[in-house]
């Protein structure tokens, strides 16, 4: 007998709850109310955190598994088909009634469907691609979807996935092959690019017929992400720094998310049983961050590594790559160049575009740099101003311990 | 010509804003005020509810500005931060805005200079006025009641920071367009019925419905995507701060999964040791996983599992902590400072090691790198815990009738528990499987000691240790 709704949703969230990709964030703008008001439903570019877990992670989407039957047997994943887990599944039509019962109250800016593979890739695929029809077609849901696409899926079936959600994913899973090999003998490297590579032609195509032709329907306007696991296997940070960004090249991805890998009940004994990395998931996102955001090319968040090519875990990759370049420093604020300014540690985004918008105002002084950023300590060493001049203090061998903060024991929460 | 009256120099005004979000009566009264150049602090700023008239003389109606006034200067980002910064619920935004207004005639780039008081103070108020509307189309929470006519209308009570209810209303159209709903708060209420827009007064948390069917399903759906094995309380703090809590159904779970998220990933471990592979079948196959066992930190240090040695069947089996650092070069147990201790006594107790299976609670040196010295550390509950599916496997196949566990690290690696090695020695505890149980310290103790403790120690340690023969002697015959 069928088990009752709830049962179920807990089942196939609680699969769920691996996959870090949460953001509904970069899609196109539409609401319900353009639609003449029959639809329900909008989206503001911004995506909506509507709660946060005790885990620190937002919940912006409905994020469950259509079934976590599965007839792949990936060792770092909960619902392989040897693990001894509960299994449930979701009718496509049970699926949606959710979402919009949901969506109704407020919970969640959309959907984030994903499943394991059952009878076969393209029957897994038709189904989720049917949620999605369901929500858009029948009840013209103007939320977010994210659909996770199947390996060896036919491509028309991921393209009518495209066209139904606002983005779509398929994980990379390891950093390297042989991890994947040994992990996931069911996966291939080859066939997920094969994949990603098909949606980056879609969406290219795509972005040329809305150029031609006004209404013609927008494919996956969100783009596509990816997601590796960490801490799985032997990779090392400048391998995975290395991996997520032949990533955005190659594909264009919007997002390569990092998911610590997480003891999981019923583990396969070639994982490590330990407490997910934490501070090295962080650190790698921070990398990213450099990457997306402050110019900073692979290759130079790769010289922040440690010999081992592991990012040092008591500083952030921006300061330990300012540590090992002091000859770029000090960077004076009211003359450095956009570049230089964003290469401070200590110094964001916003803080540099309110810097050089103020020093068109005046000379800037310690006390005023001071006002624009967290810790003026951080930042001290690394510039100069109208009335400061650090003397020599990057050469200083102890550099490290004047601007890095005490390290943190990470999970202390757990400690015995 | 203008026969209406013009600011004189002392005047002072009294500006009452009719409602705290009015953009445009604020904005219609200030730019006369500039074109009359009356300087800001001679304009008192007030609004419904406020109290404490500070010019209370000063009620005289607006002056009306000279025909040649100059036009009144306000960049972009001044108007768009001002429309956020007057919905804040700080009674002196008004005054602000107007002293931003007035110095932005002398410097029309002063928004640029957010090293500047007022104008950080701005940035601060549209900040978070633009904060509290966002955690409103967050955390508005609607529940599900009927109309009188039959139909569905979705409810929600919220409390918000600032006066941000008319300004957030677009967004909730937009969103909800095929749905009746109201939002209720305490600064006035919202009603769609699909086609109009209508505002209402202030309401009351029990004006709105108090519960909800798909609440259930929802709780259950947060405590799911939850990962007990990731807990970062103050991140979920920092963007859900406690002030919003009350409104929303789930996070009254939050203790309760914060609670339970330890035994929840321990139990998540250990089910994952339970199954993680077989027990080997022989000490030869013990000795080889342990050298590949990665299961806590201590595997992955630079060090070598220290496999126990002794005849396989002996009567006898005593366990020490950990290897310690000559151990791990020599890849034999007891073998450093401390097993020379633990040699010396069981010679004077007259227990010869070689029918004596010897061998460490926890497989793998524990130690911190202080460049040519490796610092013994002592291994923690859970890595003992971790550990004891070795020591039970060794035991599986030796199966000794005695055991004597030195130190309170090898007690807790006997019994899963940790006791006080001072309460428990000197007298047997019987294990599940019948064999006997004692307790005493470890050697490495006495090493630690000098003077009359040593002596002491020394005794009670020998004594634990002719006790033990004496048992042995009894179990052989």
């Amino acid at each position: 007998m069928k088990s009752s709704i709830i049962d179920r949703l807990a089942i196939l969230a609680d699969a769920a709850k691996y996959d870090a990709s949460c953001a509904s964030s970069g899609t196109a703008k539409r609401n319900s109310k353009d639609s003449g008001g029959k639809g329900i439903g909008s989206t503001e570019g911004m995506g909506i955190c509507h709660a946060y877990a005790p885990d620190g992670r937002c919940i912006s989407l409905l994020k469950v598994l259509l079934t976590n039957h599965c007839i792949f047997d990936c060792h770092y994943c909960i619902n392989r088909a040897s693990s001894n887990v509960v299994r449930a599944r979701f009718t496509p039509q049970e699926v949606a009634d959710l979402t919009l019962s949901f969506y109704r109250r407020n919970y969640i800016e959309g959907l984030f469907l994903s499943s394991g593979i059952v009878k076969s890739s393209n029957h897994t695929m038709e189904q989720l691609v049917e949620v999605a029809r369901i929500l858009r077609e029948e009840h013209d849901f103007r939320g977010y979807i994210h659909l996770k696409t199947i390996p060896d899926a036919d491509a028309e079936l991921v393209h009518q996935a495209g066209l139904y959600a606002d983005r779509v994913s398929i994980n990379v899973e390891l950093p390297t092959d042989a991890g994947l090999a040994r992990l996931a003998p069911d996966k291939n490297t080859g066939r997920i690019e094969g994949a990603m590579g098909e949606v980056k032609e879609h969406i290219a195509q795509n972005r040329d017929e809305t150029k031609r032709f006004r209404h013609a329907p927008r494919f996956a306007p969100a783009g596509q992400s990816t997601q590796m696991i960490v801490g799985a296997d032997a990779a090392s940070d400048a391998d995975i720094v290395g991996k997520a960004n032949r990533l955005y090249d190659g594909f264009g991805l919007r997002r390569v998310y990092y998911s610590a890998f997480s003891p999981i009940p019923d583990a396969s004994a070639v994982l490590p049983l330990k407490r997910p990395p934490l501070m090295r998931e962080h650190r790698l996102y921070q990398s990213d961050w450099l990457m997306r955001f402050y110019d900073y090319s692979a290759a130079e968040v790769m010289q922040a590594t440690g010999a081992d090519g592991m990012l040092p875990l008591d500083i952030d990759p921006k300061l330990a790559w300012a540590l090992k370049f002091r000859d770029r420093f000090p960077v004076n604020v009211n003359r450095a160049g956009r570049e230089a300014l964003l290469r401070v540690p200590g110094l964001g985004v916003r803080a540099v575009n309110q810097l050089i918008a103020a020093r068109r105002q005046r000379t800037l002084r310690l006390e005023d740099v001071g006002k624009l950023t967290v810790s003026i300590a951080k930042v001290r060493p690394f510039i100069v101003t109208a009335d400061w001049r650090p003397t020599l203090l990057t050469d200083r061998a102890d550099l490290k311990s004047l601007v890095a903060p005490p390290a943190e024991e990470q999970l202390e929460l757990f400690a015995a | 010509m203008s026969m209406l009256p013009q600011a004189d120099k002392d005047s002072h005004y009294a500006v009452n804003v009719p409602a705290p979000d009015d953009f445009t009566f604020w904005r219609d009264a200030a730019r006369v005020l500039v074109q009359c150049r009356v300087p800001p602090d001679q304009i008192a700023w007030g609004e419904p509810g406020s109290t404490g008239d500070l010019f209370a003389a000063g009620d005289q109606p607006l002056p009306l500005p000279p025909a040649n006034a100059p036009m009144v200067r306000a960049s972009k980002p001044f108007i768009q931060a001002a429309e956020a910064a007057i919905c804040h619920s700080d009674p002196a935004r008004f005054a602000l805005l107007y002293r931003l207004l007035w110095r932005l005639q002398g410097n029309r780039n002063l928004l640029d200079d957010r090293t500047d008081n007022d104008v950080r103070r701005l940035d601060e108020l549209a900040r978070s006025v633009r904060r509290d509307k966002h955690k409103m189309r967050a955390f508005v929470r609607f529940r599900a009641m009927e109309d009188a006519d039959g139909q569905e209308r979705y409810v929600a009570w919220f409390e918000p920071e600032h006066h941000i209810l008319r300004s957030n209303a677009a967004f909730f159209v937009n969103r909800f367009s095929n749905m009746r709903w109201s939002i209720l708060t305490p600064r006035g209420s919202l009603h769609w019925d699909g086609e109009v827009l209508g505002e209402g007064p202030p309401a009351e948390r029990g004006d709105a419905p108090d519960g909800d069917p798909a609440e259930d399903l929802w709780r259950r759906y947060y405590a799911s995507i939850f990962n007990p094995a990731r807990l970062k309380i103050g991140a979920m703090l920092k963007e859900m701060p406690r002030k919003y809590w009350k409104n929303m159904p789930e996070s009254a779970l939050i203790p309760e999964l914060v609670a339970g998220a330890q035994a929840r990933e321990a139990a998540m471990v250990e089910a994952g040791a339970l199954e993680f592979e077989e027990r080997p079948a022989t000490l030869p196959a013990i000795d080889r996983a342990i050298h590949g066992c990665r299961k806590c930190p201590i595997g992955e240090l630079d060090n070598q599992a220290v496999m126990g040695e002794g005849p396989p069947n002996a009567t006898l089996m005593i366990v020490g902590e950990q290897p310690g650092d000559q151990e791990d070069r020599q890849g034999r147990p007891f073998v450093g400072p401390a097993g020379q201790v633990f040699d010396a006594h069981m010679q004077r107790a007259g227990i010869d090691r070689g029918t004596v299976y010897v061998t460490n609670a926890v497989k793998h040196f524990k130690f911190v790198d202080r460049g040519k010295r490796r610092l013994h550390q002592t291994p923690t509950a859970k890595e003992i815990d971790i550990c004891r599916w070795w020591i039970e496997s060794e035991r599986h196949i030796v199966q000794p009738r005695l055991i004597l566990a030195m130190g309170a690290s090898a007690a807790r690696g006997m019994l899963g528990k940790t006791v006080s090695v001072s309460k428990a020695r000197g007298v047997p505890h019987v294990l599940e499987d019948g064999a006997e149980l004692w307790i005493t310290a470890h050697p490495s103790y006495l090493l630690r000691l000098d003077g009359p403790a040593r002596e002491e120690q020394e005794r009670m340690f020998q004594a634990d240790l002719q006790a033990v023969a004496e048992r042995l002697a009894e179990m052989t015959g």
